[in-house]
């Protein structure tokens, strides 16, 4: 008896699978680094909308999500949708360059399409299509926001995130765009795009310092952290905080006109779904996706803050 | 065993191994008010206690856990998870209970339910289940930092805005200029250490640290006392989150990450055994301050690169505890 139910089951299963094969469903992996802080959030909430959405614009693709909370998870995430679900292609957010490129290259090897965002892979030449969020450009936007609103110069301090690459590039791009404006650096330090890493340090700054004129925060989970650490203090020299990335309280605080958050600077978690669907589309037409599409931090003021804004979005 | 040695111990060498800890802390203090004139000023030190509170509150509750050859991993996770559910359950009632203290006490009532839960369950696998302690709560670590992602579904979790500034006022206010976590710290610390010395459960508890079966044979319950262990150590996660939640009005899968590693190196600064069978409660207050003190010390200095914090506080760590050493070990 149990033998039979199994064949049954069986022959279901292959009438079931036989049709959609003969489709031609290609599969595009995704693989991207787990929700474990708000940036990350939030990219997580916009792949799994352009997956949700691509599925019912493209009946023919199949989408297999794998979230990471460690590089090694990440490549066997990469190793399993090889192995099991043939995939046509990748769309990979590295959670470190090194150790993923090895793994992601085998991929392209088998000869699938490759798409690498925001983090680049160790060796160039690897991926099809690079989708890049552009580190430097968010820290010169950045400097020369602090350069315009304080044209008589000032005492800054700056909070840096995760020691990383990405973290080197946004502070040299901010320190060239204020180089010359008469900002002066009072005081780095590094709040790990965290939030009560953050409050502590800006506790810190503040016994340290006894006049500060405005904060660098560099990110929007660190900039509420300096708040709450300024608020409580309630020292009133500091004119400004100017975070980073686009989380919507903070877009939300600059559409409404607060004085101490007169502006942001996107570095936008969706460039997640520009590389899905960028994917999409080469896979299932002949208009050509490959190349480098940078995404460029873009500066949010009152003016146009209604357009960065996401209602349903965690970040 | 490590307990008998310690009674027949000559005085001398037990009171270095004390004073260890002691003097870290005023090296420490003479460092900081030397290199920066606003180390000592009433700002600073109410701010390096406040914020050593949270971490102070667990470490308490896990000096006895370790005090009683135990280990919790999970209360790192555990923290961030219940300050989620307490903002959840706070803004899922705010409709229907208005802003007010009313609320607050609901909140901090699910915090401390929460904290109890949680302690049974690792409590139970321990004893019941017969599971080494380190497997079950790193599970549990596991389980908790999964849930707060998943209930603030990759994001932030954040408390109704006019929520925050009726329950600001836990974190931020205070006393006779004594701020309410160091107030709340302070209690804790002081009934721990009673509990510690003078009651039949710390006794009990060294007891079955240092050796299970000769404890049982003593007629000691030694599942009960671990299980309550775990269950106090769960509780003060909850008071610790209650003081933790007013600070931001918010929680995320970022809460409270390495926590538990921070209140298991000031157990051990402290003097307590990592093997079990000798815990101190002030001393493991001790190691809570001076964690703290390394961190703001190396804020409030220029000169050392602040890539190189996690070294310096590495090397204090394993200072601290080299002042301390069993001298009789090495033999």
């Amino acid at each position: 008896m149990k033998f039979n139910r199994f064949t049954v089951v069986a022959a279901l299963a292959c009438a079931l699978t036989t049709p959609v094969l003969a489709q031609d469903v290609k599969v595009i992996g995704v693989s991207i680094p787990a929700a474990t802080h708000g940036w990350a959030g939030g990219m997580n909430f916009h792949a799994q909308e352009a997956i949700t959405r691509l599925e019912k614009v493209y009946p023919q693709l199949d989408f297999v999500l794998a979230t990471a909370s460690d590089p090694a998870k990440q490549v066997n995430d990469i190793e399993d949708m090889v192995a099991t679900r043939n995939i046509s292609a990748l769309v990979v957010l590295p959670f470190e360059s090194e150790p993923l490129t090895s793994p992601v290259k085998a991929v392209a090897d088998s000869g699938a399409w490759v798409t690498v965002v925001d983090r680049g892979l160790s060796i160039p030449g690897i991926e099809d299509l690079y989708v890049a969020g552009d580190n430097p450009s968010f820290g010169r936007v950045s400097g020369e926001y602090m350069a315009s609103a304080m044209p008589d110069g000032g005492k800054i301090v700056v909070f840096r995130g995760i020691p990383t690459t990405i973290d080197n590039e946004r502070v040299a791009g901010f320190e060239a765009a204020i180089a010359g404006s008469g900002i002066e650096i009072l005081d780095m330090e590094h709040g790990n795009w965290n939030r009560d890493d953050s409050f502590v340090v800006m506790q810190d700054f503040l016994s340290k310092h006894a006049a500060i004129d405005a904060v660098w925060a560099s990110d929007d989970d660190m900039a509420i952290g300096v708040l709450a650490a300024i608020e409580a203090s309630g020292r009133t020299d500091i004119k400004f905080v100017l975070g980073g990335a686009g989380m919507k309280e903070m877009v939300a605080r600059v559409r409404d006109g607060d004085t101490m958050i007169p502006a942001d600077v996107t570095y936008p978690p969706s460039m997640i779904a520009t590389a899905i669907e960028l994917t999409a589309v080469g896979l299932t037409s002949t208009a050509p996706v490959s190349g480098i599409f940078t995404i460029g931090s873009v500066l949010i003021t009152p003016e146009n803050a209604a357009e960065f804004y996401y209602p349903d979005s965690p970040f | 065993m490590a307990n008998v040695q310690t009674t027949h111990r000559p005085r001398k060498a037990l009171d270095l191994k004390v004073l260890g800890p002691i003097l870290a802390l005023i090296v420490l203090v003479i460092v900081g008010a030397s290199l920066n004139g606003n180390f000592l000023s009433a700002a600073n030190v109410t701010n390096v206690l406040s914020r050593s509170a949270f971490i102070g509150i667990i470490a308490v509750g896990m000096t006895f856990v370790i005090t009683s050859g135990g280990l919790d991993l999970s209360v790192g996770s555990m923290a961030a998870f219940i300050a989620g559910l307490m903002i959840l359950v706070m803004n899922a009632l705010l409709p229907s209970m208005g802003p007010g203290w009313p609320l607050v006490f609901v909140g901090m009532l699910t915090a401390i339910v929460a904290g109890t839960a949680a302690g049974l369950v690792n409590g139970f696998l321990i004893t019941t289940m017969r599971i080494e302690a380190f497997i079950v709560t790193l599970g549990t670590m596991g389980i908790y930092r999964s849930l707060v992602t998943w209930l603030a579904d990759g994001g932030t979790l954040s408390l109704d805005f006019g929520m925050r500034a009726i329950i600001r006022p836990i974190y931020f206010g205070g006393v006779f200029g004594i701020s309410w976590p160091i107030i709340v710290f302070a209690l804790v610390a002081i009934l721990g250490e009673l509990v510690m010395r003078r009651a039949a459960f710390g006794r009990h508890a060294a007891a079955v640290g240092s050796n299970d079966q000769v404890a049982r044979y003593s007629s000691v319950n030694v599942n009960r006392v671990r299980m309550l262990t775990y269950v106090f150590l769960g509780i003060l996660v909850g008071v610790a989150t209650i003081m933790y939640v007013p600070r931001l009005g918010s929680a995320s899968s970022s809460t409270g990450v390495l926590w538990e590693l921070e209140a298991i190196a000031a157990v051990i600064i402290g003097g307590t055994m990592l093997k079990g069978g000798f815990g101190r409660v002030w001393g493991t207050v001790i190691g809570v301050l001076i964690l703290s003190l390394i961190d703001n010390i190396l804020n409030l200095t220029d000169g050392v690169s602040p890539y190189l914090n996690g070294a310096i506080q590495g090397i204090i760590i394993i200072l601290a505890v080299i002042l301390q050493r069993d001298k009789k070990a090495e033999g």
